[in-house]
């Protein structure tokens, strides 16, 4: 009775981009926590060997990369064991308003947001690195769909494209049982927050804006990607998982 | 760096102020029509227009265009 845990991962192998930091990171650990093998992947070499020192139980691996590089790619998806979980998570924000944006910046934010988990999707599907009920998560955010905001447009624009990408998906997928979902956060206390435009009294101010008076810890976030990969969701596909303390009510 | 040209690149930022009545001495946040999109275009204009990157405290520590101006004239000297 007391091992009762519907969201338990043991025996899962989990693939996770961006786990160098924030929600990836957090989704590392959390998974690690619940008896899944990890494979984990960052451009950053240190902050990713930081995430796999706190990674819990054996087994894991971490590969050092840039998911841009389709050699990388190709080399990255032919290490890959079989997968019982992919966790597409890497992603930027870089914010303009629509009257200054610059064509390298749009770039930038397609290729990493967009470009990247939909090839690579596509790759480790090729490759037939998904066992049968494996499941996809994207992050997503409640950007593009939801919700607007000043300086936003590019982000806002790849997240809705990745919003389309994993509902058809998920149709496509679900001829071999393999179920794709996204969580689609607001804002989440990262070190994303605090550089750039906005100020400490506007982040303030905009946390108090949200029915639940904060903002999201990443931990939060990778409790539902957790759900999304656990077999508790095994008839949950091309849903997008809302959490965002409350601020899409408004 | 020339004040006039700096004072037209944030007068243009405003849609509906007349940019003749702007001056070095003009309390920017204050105009009718200032916004939280204004601001982010005028670090945008001026990260265009000088290389220079602004912060959000930097608008917010600025009083007149005179202030922003000499603020960005010391980050390209």
């Amino acid at each position: 009775m007391t091992d009762y845990n519907p969201f338990n991962l043991l025996g899962k192998t989990i693939f996770i981009t961006g786990a160098s930091s924030g929600i990836g990171r957090s989704t590392a650990i959390e998974c690690s926590k619940l008896g899944a093998v990890l494979i984990i992947t960052g451009r950053n070499e240190e902050r990713l060997n930081e995430t796999f020192s706190m990674l819990s139980g054996i087994g894991h691996q971490a590969i050092v990369g840039d998911l841009l590089n389709s050699d990388f790619r190709d080399e990255l998806v032919n290490q890959l064991p079989k997968l019982d979980g992919f966790v597409n998570n890497a992603g930027i924000n870089i914010t303009n308003t629509v009257k200054f944006i610059k064509s390298e910046q749009l770039e930038q934010i397609l290729d990493i947001n967009v470009k990247i988990p939909i090839l690579l999707t596509k790759e480790i599907l090729k490759a037939s690195k998904l066992n049968n009920y494996a499941s996809v998560v994207f992050t997503a955010s409640i950007a593009g769909v939801y919700r607007t905001s000043m300086g936003n447009s590019m982000y806002s624009a790849a997240k809705a494209a990745i919003h389309g990408f994993m509902r058809n998906a998920a149709l496509e997928m679900a001829n071999q049982k393999i179920r794709v979902n996204s969580v689609n956060p607001a804002m989440i206390e990262t070190e994303l927050v605090g550089k750039g435009n906005i100020t400490e009294e506007q982040y303030e101010a905009d946390r108090l804006k949200y029915p639940l008076k904060r903002y999201g810890k990443a931990q939060e976030v990778s409790w539902a990607i957790i759900y999304l990969l656990s077999d508790a969701s095994a008839w949950t596909t091309g849903t997008a998982m809302v959490i965002d303390g409350g601020i899409t009510l408004r | 760096m020339e004040i006039q040209q700096f004072i037209s690149h944030i007068a243009e930022q405003f849609d509906e102020t007349d940019p003749t009545t702007i001056t070095e001495q003009t309390n920017f946040k204050e105009l009718d029509d200032y916004s939280s999109l204004t601001a982010l275009n005028i670090l945008s204009v001026i990260d265009d227009e000088y290389d220079v990157n602004l912060k959000g405290d930097d608008i917010r520590n600025s009083t007149t265009i005179l202030d922003l101006f000499n603020l960005v004239k010391s980050k390209v000297d």
